[in-house]
């Protein structure tokens, strides 16, 4: 419990800092996450969640965490740029795991709650109270449990009932400053009955140290409400993600997520889905480019709870190098869930000897009136097409690339919004050129 | 008057193809493989046809070819060279290796040689990458064409014709000039509109996939085709579309090398060499007389001479 104990410690020594600097909503969650965590341990090589992603190392490190609230000297947008061209958004920053004020107030439609969630929860404690950490907290994950015990801001947006936002949000994750430190984020998402937003969260680094984030988001998503969820991780090999996302669907309410994994260190993703509402519609898909020695996990969970849901599931790996990867793909299909259409893919291109990737794809049925399917491949480029395109005169480095970039055009097809698939094409294309340094989203670093 | 042999007229090329035709047969045995003018005697006392014939030089030569794919040795010492200008048909029974041939010319890395040279254009063939073969100028039109999902044929030419241009320190074309070549060389093999905007060869027909070889080599004017069995799979009209498209793109600068069974696409396609290719060597040449031949009476009688 060597570990574990650092942060048992951290969290009784420091219990009434937290209680000081958070919402009474967020400290009211605080003992039960923390003696579950206590429970749990952190995951060890015989977890069978945990089995293929090692982070005892990563664990190892004595991290710094930003207990006091304190902030960082320039709002970040002076920084930090991370344009998306002729995608107008409004801009929201997360710095470590610090929700910075906007300098002026953005114009959203009436009724929307948006900014720190620690400030929110405050002042609508009893708006929020059915929401935060009602997912969270049913989970067995000792990160989450961790994070509801630890957490102290993070974004918070909350679309009320019928209410359409049509310009993207995009909310900015960065890690700065020179010591090694953990944020605990912690994001909560409302779409009510009949709302719809887009949200895209970009995860960057301004730093080379290591950083361990450890993140939860929780996501509502009402009765015929619509969500669009992006996700971009362009951080570096020091960085270490550890996101939990979880999703409620209500009836007829459709969801998008996709996830891009463009440059990082280790990411272990679990995206947890249920579909509580009949005709809900749900696609997950995700895109994870590795070299080096880096590594991405995707733990993607969906429930079919009630009858006549379709979800869908779309995830591709290119690994190159000595990279790792991991997809494990679940779909429970509950008792009378009649008539789910459920429908999962995973296809990994491991272009190296030293390469490696584990895919567990896993179907659970237990209605008997079902359409569901899934299938997993793990293949090198074909050489016969490779050889094509060089005997009409690519490079061979042309022809790898053209070739990467067909097996992913799916994933990045699905993404709805225009200027951001542009934007994604192009990156990808420059990812796959190797003309991209660590983290191209910004002029700084 | 010039001199025969001399450097400066050396790009000059040879407007009559039936004139030159003539001055190859005519040329003596050892005169194969060096750039003409070399015997000056013999230069004047054919000072007319000398003109031409110095202009004439050697595009592809093998010598001695040996290759294998894995541990079996498919090609066995052959010997072929090829003029600027030149239509040659290889024919053969299955097996003999005439797509070993197209593939080992081509730097398919799936065969090793072992031993012998191949010279195009007086560079060594084998020791240049697939790519820098294409942009010299050899094309292969594959037997089997290659699917490639999610690369568009557009995107796919235009990538090609990008690198060739770059590798001869030309600027990219720009958009309007290309779509104007695919046009036109669309035209060339009849090939439908909305080919060009699909995945290369995907769902394509086997009549389309030869077509779309025939258009890629238009798009890419190689000097030295190599055509593996463009003829196999097609119906009547489609070989008369194949060939006659070939036939629109060659000229006299050009060579090209026709890989068959039949005969049937030698009809439209009129060779100046016909070769028999047998247990990885060429047993047997001759004009396009040997082509019938070998159609009306099989390969039998080849290999009954040879056991003779």
């Amino acid at each position: 419990m060597g570990k574990e104990t650092t942060y048992l410690n951290l969290f009784r020594n420091y219990r009434e800092v937290l209680r000081q600097y958070s919402a009474p909503l967020m400290d009211s969650k605080r003992e039960a996450a923390i003696g579950l965590f206590e429970k749990a341990g952190f995951p060890g090589p015989k977890d069978e969640a945990y089995r293929q992603c090692r982070l005892d190392a990563l664990l190892e490190i004595d991290y710094g965490m930003n207990l006091y609230r304190l902030s960082a000297p320039a709002h970040p947008s002076k920084v930090f740029r991370c344009e998306v061209p002729s995608l107008s958004t409004k801009l929201f920053f997360v710095v470590n795991d610090v929700y910075y004020p906007d300098p002026e107030p953005q114009k959203l439609p009436e009724g929307v709650l948006y900014g720190s969630i620690n400030a929110i929860l405050r002042e609508h404690s009893e708006l929020m109270a059915p929401y935060y950490d009602r997912i969270a907290g049913q989970s067995a994950d000792a990160f989450a449990a961790l994070n509801t015990a630890m957490a102290q801001d993070g974004f918070l947006l909350f679309v009320p009932a019928g209410v359409e936002i049509e310009q993207p949000l995009q909310l900015i994750q960065l890690f700065h400053g020179e010591i090694e430190q953990m944020a605990n984020r912690r994001n909560l998402v409302i779409i009510e009955d009949g709302a719809s937003a887009k949200l895209m969260i970009c995860d960057h680094s301004m730093t080379q140290s290591s950083c361990f984030s450890n993140q939860v988001t929780e996501v509502f998503v009402g009765k015929k409400a619509r969500l669009e969820y992006y996700e971009l991780e362009m951080t570096h090999p020091n960085n270490a993600r550890l996101s939990n996302t979880f999703i409620d669907q209500q009836a007829s309410s459709s969801v998008l997520v996709n996830g891009i994994t463009l440059n990082n260190g280790v990411s272990r993703n679990n995206l947890n889905l249920r579909m509580l509402g009949e005709q809900a519609e749900s696609m997950l898909s995700g895109l994870c480019l590795l070299d080096s020695h880096q590594f991405a996990d995707y733990h993607v969970d969906v429930e079919h709870v009630v009858p006549q849901c379709t979800s869908r599931q779309l995830y591709k790996y290119i690994l190159d190098d000595e990279s790792r990867g991991v997809f494990a793909g679940k779909v429970l299909v509950h008792p009378n869930a009649q008539k789910t259409s459920a429908y999962q893919s995973n296809a990994n291109l491991c272009n190296s000897s030293r390469a490696r990737m584990n895919a567990l794809p896993q179907l659970e049925i237990y209605a008997d009136d079902v359409k569901c399917s899934h299938g997993s491949a793990t293949g090198q480029i074909d050489e016969n097409a490779l050889f094509y395109m060089r005997s009409r005169g690519l490079s061979e480095q042309e022809a790898r690339a053209m070739l990467k970039f067909a097996f992913v055009a799916d994933v990045i097809e699905g993404i709805q919004l225009i200027p951001l698939k542009n934007r994604i094409h192009n990156l990808v294309g420059k990812r796959f050129r190797k003309q991209m340094s660590a983290c191209a989203g910004c002029d700084i670093c | 008057m010039f001199r025969a042999g001399s450097k400066k007229r050396r790009g000059k090329r040879v407007k009559q193809k039936e004139s030159h035709q003539d001055i190859l047969l005519s040329q003596s045995q050892q005169n194969v493989g060096k750039r003409p003018g070399g015997d000056r005697k013999q230069t004047k006392n054919k000072n007319i046809l000398a003109k031409a014939v110095k202009t004439i030089f050697m595009l592809l030569e093998i010598k001695n070819l040996h290759a294998s794919a894995g541990d079996k040795e498919i090609l066995k010492g052959l010997n072929l060279s090829v003029k600027e200008g030149e239509i040659h048909a290889i024919m053969g029974p299955n097996g003999s290796g005439k797509s070993t041939l197209s593939a080992v010319l081509s730097g398919n890395p799936a065969f090793t040689v072992t031993q012998g040279t191949v010279r195009f254009k007086g560079m060594d063939l084998l020791s240049m990458t697939p790519e820098d073969r294409s942009r010299e100028g050899l094309f292969l039109s594959f037997q089997y064409p290659v699917e490639i999902p999610g690369v568009s044929m557009v995107n796919f030419m235009r990538t090609a014709i990008n690198e060739h241009r770059k590798y001869r320190k030309q600027e990219a074309m720009n958009a309007s000039d290309f779509l104007k070549l695919m046009r036109e060389k669309k035209a060339l093999v009849e090939l439908d509109n909305t080919l060009a905007g699909r995945s290369v060869n995907e769902g394509f027909s086997g009549g389309e996939k030869k077509r779309n070889e025939i258009f890629q080599m238009a798009m890419l004017d190689p000097v030295l085709s190599i055509l593996d069995e463009t003829d196999s799979g097609l119906d009547i009209d489609a070989l008369r579309i194949v060939a006659q498209g070939v036939n629109k793109i060659h000229t006299p600068q050009k060579s090209c090398i026709v890989i068959t069974h039949y005969q049937r696409l030698l009809n439209y396609i009129v060779p100046d060499r016909v070769h028999v290719l047998y247990e990885g060597r060429i047993v047997k040449s001759g004009d396009f007389q040997l082509a019938k031949d070998l159609e009306k009476q099989g390969y039998d009688w080849v290999k009954q001479e040879l056991k003779d």
